[in-house]
C-alpha cells in the first residue's frame, strides 16, 4: 500500500509537468466558461419565465382557472424530476422531432425548464412575504394590479427573492456537471477527456474539482454577503415541503 | 414530426422500471442515513469542538458544497483504483452520496443545534431539570421539531440526486431506463415514464413524511 | 335620500361564521357616525366590506341612492374614488417614506400634478405634526406617527367620505388630542365620516349618531346621549357601563 502510494506520487509528478501547460489551460478555461454561460443563460431565462409563471398563477378569475392549474402542474412536476432524466428527455425529444439543436442548446433548454419551476417558487414565496394588507390598502386607493406590483409589492419583494434565487443559480453551476452526460463540452466533460487521454483521475478530476470550486465559492460568499446586506426577514414557519429548498438555502458556515 | 410514439412498447417495461424505483428508494434511504450520521458528528463537532476540529469540518463542508457531486463521484470512482482500492459502482456511489450529503446535513443539523436557545435551557434549569431530563424533554424534542422539515426536504432532494448513480452503471430507476432505451429506442416514452415515476415517488415520500411529521413531531407541513 | 346607506349587509370570511349579520346604517351628508362595540364584533369588517375589500354575501350599499355593485370593478372603483379609509393597523407602504406614502396615490393613480400634490402633502403632514418626518420610512416611525401618516394619506385623496378605524388606538394620550383635533377640524369643514373608536368622550362629543355593534349585528342606534346615558338594550347597558367605569 505504502509502496503503491509512492508510485502514484511519482506518476502524479510526471504527469503534472505534461498536464499543466498553456494549451490545456486554455481548453479548461473554455470549458469553465461553457459551464458558466449555460448556467447564466438557463437561470436568467428561468428567472424571466418564473416571473411570467407566477403572474399567471396569481391571476384571479374563473377564466384563468385552466391557466392556473397548468402552471401549478408544471411547477410541481418539474421540481420533482431529476435534472439528468430531464436532460435525456429533452435531448431525445429534440432528436426525435428532427430538430437540429446543438448540445449546448439542449442543455440550456433543460436548465430553463427546471429553473423556471424552482425560481418561480422562489418568486412566489417572495411575493407572499409581502403582507396581504399591502394589497388591500393599494386596492382601497384604486391601484390596478400592475400598479400595485410596480409601486408597492416588487420594491419590497425583490429583497426576499434575490438571495435564494442567487443561491439557486450558484447551486446550478454544480448541477450542470450532468450535461457532460449528453456530451456538452463543459468542465466535467473536459475532466473526462483528460482522464481518457490517460491522465490520472486524481490529476484530471482533481483539477476540475478545483476549477468548480473557484467558480462556486466566491459566488457562495457573494450570496452570503447579499443576504446579510438585504437582511431579509424570511418567513419563520417555512415548514412546507419545498422540494430541494434546503439545497440552495444553505448558507453561512 | 417524424417520431411515432409507441407507448405500448414502453409500458411493457413498467414492472422492470418499478424494480429500479425500489433500488432508488433503497439507495436514497441508506445514503440519507449515512449522510445523517456524518452530519450529526459534523454538527456536534462544529458546535462543541475545538478550533482545529471546527476548521477541519468547515473545510469538508465548504469543499463538498462547492463542487459537483458528479465530479467527486468520478474522482472517487476512477481515483481510488489508482491507489489499489476497488469498490463496486454501488458502493462508490453510496460513499459519494454519504460524503456529499454529510456536508449538507452538517449545516442543516448545526442550524438545529444553534436554535436551542440558552434561555430555554436556563428556564429548564431553574425548574430543576437535570441534564438528562433537559435532553429528554427540552433539547431533543426541540431539535427534532426544528430539523424535521429541512431534513425531509433534503431526503426528497436526495431521491432525485440518486439518478446520478445511473452514470456509474447502478441499475436504479434511471439506470434501468438507460438500459432499455438503448435496446428499444423508445427513449422519449421511457424517460417520460421515469419522470412520472420520480414525481410519484417524491409525492408519496412527501406525503408519508407529512404524516410522520404531524403525528410524531407535531410539525405542520404540507406536501405542496 | 341618505349619502351613504348600508342595508342588511352580511359578510363572512370562511363561508360559515357570519362576521356581519344584516347590518343597516344610514349616514347623511356631513354626518359623523360612530361605531362602537366589543373587540371582534365586526367593526373593522364593516369598513372593509364597504370599501369592497371583502365581498358582501348579502345586502347592499347605496351611495346617493345608487346601489354599489361589488361584483363590478367599475362600480367599486367609482366608490373608492370617493372614499378614504384609515386602517386600524395603518398599513403604510413599507417601501416608501412618509411623504411618498401620502403622494403616491394622488400622483400615480389620480394623475394630479406632482408638485401641487407634494406641496399639499407637506402641509398635511405638518398639520398632523410630522413636518420633520417627511423622509422617514414606516419602520423608523412609532405607531402613533405611522397612524398620523395614514391619516394624512387618506386626506390627500380628498375623499367625500372618510372611514376611520380606531385611529387613536396606537397613540399616547398627548397625541390622541392632536389627532382628535384634526378630526374635529374635518368635522367642522363638513366631512362625512364613519368612525370606529373606543374614545368614548370623543365619540360623545363629535358624533351625530352612535351605533353599537355586537357579534356582527347592530344592537342599538341613537344619539350619543341616548346610547351612553339611556341605553335601551341590556347588552348595550352592559358594554357602556363597562367602558364608562374605565
Ligand atoms: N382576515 C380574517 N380572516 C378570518 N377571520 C377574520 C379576519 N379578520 C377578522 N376576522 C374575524 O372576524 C371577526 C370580526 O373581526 P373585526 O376585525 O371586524 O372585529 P373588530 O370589531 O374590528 O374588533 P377590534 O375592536 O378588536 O378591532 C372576528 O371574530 C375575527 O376573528
Ligand atoms: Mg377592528
Amino acid at each position: 500500500m505504502y509502496e503503491g502510494f509512492l508510485d502514484i506520487f511519482d506518476v502524479f509528478l510526471e504527469q503534472s509537468a505534461e498536464f499543466y501547460v498553456w494549451d490545456n489551460a486554455v481548453y479548461l478555461f473554455r470549458a469553465m466558461m461553457t459551464t458558466l454561460t449555460m448556467t447564466i443563460i438557463g437561470c436568467g431565462l428561468g428567472f424571466i419565465f418564473g416571473m411570467i409563471v407566477v403572474y399567471f398563477r396569481r391571476t384571479p378569475g374563473l377564466m384563468f382557472w385552466p391557466v392556473r392549474m397548468t402552471v401549478i402542474f408544471y411547477v410541481e412536476t418539474f421540481r420533482r424530476v431529476p435534472f439528468l432524466v430531464l436532460l435525456f428527455l429533452v435531448m431525445f425529444t429534440v432528436k426525435g422531432f428532427g430538430l437540429d439543436f446543438s448540445l449546448f442548446t439542449i442543455a440550456c433548454i433543460s436548465i430553463v425548464i427546471i429553473s423556471t419551476a424552482f425560481i418561480g417558487e422562489i418568486i412566489r414565496a417572495g411575493l407572499d412575504s409581502v403582507h396581504q394588507t399591502q394589497w388591500d390598502t393599494a386596492d382601497a386607493m384604486n391601484f390596478s394590479r400592475l400598479q400595485t406590483l410596480r409601486h408597492v409589492i416588487l420594491p419590497q419583494a425583490w429583497k426576499v427573492v434575490l438571495p435564494p434565487a442567487f443561491a439557486f443559480f450558484v447551486m446550478f453551476i454544480k448541477d450542470t456537471a450532468l450535461t457532460s452526460q449528453v456530451g456538452v463540452l463543459e468542465l466535467t466533460q473536459a475532466g473526462k477527456y483528460y482522464n481518457n487521454l490517460g491522465y490520472s483521475a486524481i490529476l484530471s478530476f482533481g483539477t476540475v474539482l478545483v476549477l468548480y470550486f473557484i467558480l462556486s465559492y466566491p459566488m457562495t460568499r457573494l450570496g452570503w454577503w447579499m443576504e446579510a446586506r438585504l437582511h431579509t426577514r424570511r418567513r419563520d414557519e417555512r415548514a412546507e415541503f419545498e422540494v430541494g429548498a434546503t439545497a440552495y438555502e444553505l448558507r453561512g458556515t | 414530426m417524424n417520431y411515432t410514439f409507441q407507448w405500448g412498447e414502453a409500458f411493457i417495461e413498467v414492472p422492470y422500471l418499478l424494480g429500479g424505483a425500489w433500488i432508488t428508494l433503497h439507495l436514497s434511504f441508506i445514503g440519507f442515513w449515512s449522510g445523517a450520521t456524518i452530519g450529526l458528528f459534523g454538527a456536534l463537532g462544529k458546535t462543541y469542538g475545538g478550533p482545529v476540529t471546527v476548521k477541519l469540518i468547515n473545510w469538508y463542508v465548504i469543499f463538498f458544497t462547492n463542487t459537483p457531486g458528479l465530479v467527486t463521484a468520478f474522482f472517487i470512482f476512477f481515483g481510488l483504483p489508482e491507489f489499489g482500492i476497488l469498490l463496486s459502482p454501488y458502493h462508490t456511489i453510496l460513499l459519494n452520496i454519504a460524503l456529499n450529503s454529510g456536508a449538507y446535513m452538517t449545516e442543516i443539523m448545526r442550524g438545529g443545534f444553534v436554535s436551542v436557545h440558552k434561555t430555554e435551557l436556563e428556564a429548564a434549569e431553574t425548574m430543576g431539570f437535570t441534564l438528562l431530563q433537559q435532553l429528554r424533554y427540552v433539547i431533543v424534542p426541540h431539535i427534532a421539531k426544528v430539523l424535521f422539515a429541512p431534513l425531509s426536504n433534503w431526503y426528497i432532494w436526495m431521491i432525485l440526486g440518486t439518478a446520478m448513480a445511473a452514470i456509474f452503471g447502478v441499475e436504479e430507476l434511471t439506470g434501468r431506463v438507460f438500459n432499455r432505451a438503448a435496446e428499444t429506442f423508445r427513449s422519449i416514452e421511457l424517460y417520460t415514464i421515469a419522470a412520472g415515476m420520480y414525481v410519484a415517488i417524491t409525492i408519496l415520500a412527501s406525503s408519508i413524511l407529512v404524516v410522520i411529521g404531524r403525528w410524531a413531531f407535531r410539525v405542520k407541513v404540507k406536501v405542496f | 335620500m341618505h349619502h351613504l346607506e348600508v342595508d342588511g349587509l352580511t359578510a363572512t370570511y370562511d363561508g360559515k361564521i357570519l362576521v356581519l349579520d344584516g347590518v343597516s346604517i344610514q349616514v347623511g351628508k356631513g354626518e359623523i357616525v360612530s361605531v362602537i362595540g366589543p373587540s371582534g364584533s365586526g367593526k373593522s369588517t364593516l369598513l372593509r366590506v364597504i370599501m369592497g375589500l371583502l365581498k358582501p354575501k348579502a345586502g347592499h350599499v347605496k351611495l346617493d341612492g345608487d346601489e354599489v355593485d361589488y361584483g363590478n370593478k367599475k362600480s367599486v372603483k367609482a366608490l373608492r374614488d370617493r372614499f378614504s379609509i384609515v386602517f386600524q393597523q395603518f398599513n403604510l407602504f413599507q417601501n416608501m417614506d412618509a411623504l411618498r406614502n401620502v403622494t403616491i396615490a394622488p400622483v400615480k393613480i389620480r394623475k394630479r400634478d406632482a408638485q401641487k400634490v407634494e406641496k399639499e402633502a407637506i402641509e398635511l403632514l405638518g398639520k398632523v405634526g410630522l413636518g420633520d418626518k417627511l423622509h422617514s420610512y414606516p419602520d423608523e416611525l412609532s405607531g402613533g406617527q405611522q397612524q398620523r401618516v395614514a391619516i394624512a394619506r387618506a386626506l390627500a385623496l380628498r375623499p367625500e367620505i372618510l372611514l376611520l378605524d380606531e385611529v387613536t388606538s396606537a397613540l399616547d394620550p398627548e397625541l390622541v388630542n392632536e389627532v382628535l383635533d384634526a378630526i374635529r377640524i374635518l368635522a367642522k369643514d363638513g366631512m362625512t365620516m364613519m368612525i370606529v373608536s373606543h374614545e368614548m368622550g370623543f365619540v360623545r362629543e363629535i358624533s351625530t349618531e352612535v351605533i353599537m355593534m355586537d357579534e356582527g349585528k347592530v344592537i342599538e342606534v341613537g344619539s350619543a346621549e341616548q346610547i351612553f346615558d339611556n341605553p335601551q338594550t341590556s347588552r348595550c347597558q352592559d358594554f357602556v357601563g363597562k367602558i364608562l367605569r374605565h
